[in-house]
């Protein structure tokens, strides 16, 4: 390894030299025209690119865990009013952008698959598959937002707690067999509201930053800028996809299917 | 392509359809089961098995469609690093709770 980055090194001192035939040690080492001088080789450099992606993705991580944090603390401090936001969430739509996300997750994997086999109609079709499973989870999360809008469960100055110290005059409540909350915990059904809306809120922001890098993707896959050996941004961003995925997961479970034999 | 001893595209493992199949129908069956387990009364094990599927949910998706399984040590080792990182997030912001003012909300 260190020899050869001397000769790549020494090559760069006589560049105008480099194309002579002769010596091959003073050869400038042929490389693909996407490899960056400052690597030994292609997969070292795609093995950079993938930990600088993981690291990103830790930030990610601990971006969400402070959410995922706040929501443990709040839960276990006003458990009840948490049962009763929860059930104001419909199980269905959650369920079903669930498996879109697991499907666009798949689709994804796919297209990175197509990258690295050089399928570039295959390729295409994945990221369009996965563009399109996006705008549907989106869609879903915007007819769930205009439902809790409508029933005033947004929290801020039009917040209304009928639904929970009136459980009778809720359908969702009512389904779900709730008791009507004392007043000072219906008020912090709010507090169940706001997490609710911080965290699916900051997911479909990902989401959509996601579905905006997909599409550039569709343009640059159609020119085969990822069918022809540098796979690295498709396999980078499949990280980012699969991770948003993740995040979904565990939000669907902690925020959708609290105590819901009630 | 060229006399380098590695060739210019990636050393790594390239994982098939068949696996990533195999994955979805888990995870679809890991959401089924989620779904399902939510409307039993479990007590407080309703929680804790929610997190469990979700957290096996997880595992497969790191493991296999983000190609963690297939990866350098390096890569492992960053994700354990982060998981560790983020679980630290959440034990010490619970001892700080649990110790003091719990319950004095």
């Amino acid at each position: 390894m260190p020899d050869n980055s001397a000769i790549v090194y020494d090559a760069q001192e006589s560049a105008s030299a480099a194309n002579n035939a002769n010596g091959a040690n003073s050869a400038h080492l042929e490389h693909p025209s996407y490899l960056r001088h400052h690597f030994n080789s292609a997969e070292q450099q795609a093995d950079t690119s993938n930990f600088a992606m993981w690291l990103f993705l830790l930030t990610e991580v601990m971006f969400f865990g402070g959410l995922f944090t706040a929501y443990l603390i709040y839960r276990n401090w006003y458990y009840p009013a948490f049962v009763a936001g929860s059930h104001q969430l419909n199980v269905i739509w959650g369920t079903l952008n669930t498996v879109v996300l697991i499907a666009s997750s798949f689709t994804m994997a796919m297209g990175v698959w197509c990258a690295e086999t050089r399928r570039r109609r295959g390729l295409i079709l994945c990221l369009s598959l996965t563009f399109i499973l996006g705008l549907c989870f989106l869609g879903i999360k915007t007819i769930e937002y205009h439902e809790k809008w409508e029933k005033h469960h947004v929290p801020g100055v039009h917040y209304s707690l009928q639904s929970f110290v009136d459980p009778d005059s809720d359908a969702a409540a009512r389904a779900a067999g709730d008791k009507p909350l004392p007043l000072d915990m219906a008020r912090h059904t709010e507090i169940y509201f706001s997490l609710y809306f911080a965290m699916t809120g900051m997911h479909a922001l990902h989401m959509i930053i996601g579905i905006g890098i997909l599409g550039f993707m569709i343009y640059r896959a159609r020119a085969g800028a990822y069918t022809s050996g540098h796979v690295t941004f498709v396999e980078n961003f499949g990280l980012y996809w699969h991770f948003v995925d993740i995040v979904w997961i565990y939000l669907f479970a902690l925020l959708y299917l609290i105590s819901r034999h009630q | 392509m060229s006399e380098q001893t590695k060739h210019a595209e990636h050393e790594h493992h390239i994982v098939g359809p068949g696996v990533y199949v195999a994955i979805l129908l888990a995870l679809l069956l890991g959401t089924g089961l989620t779904v399902w387990a939510s409307f039993l009364e479990l007590g407080p094990w309703n929680p804790i098995i929610a997190l469990a599927i979700a957290t096996a949910k997880a595992t497969l998706v790191v493991l296999f469609f983000m190609h963690v399984k297939y990866s350098t040590k390096l890569t492992k080792l960053t994700v354990v690093a982060g998981i560790f990182t983020f679980l630290i997030l959440v034990s010490m912001t619970l001892a700080d709770y649990i110790s003091r003012a719990w319950g004095s909300w």
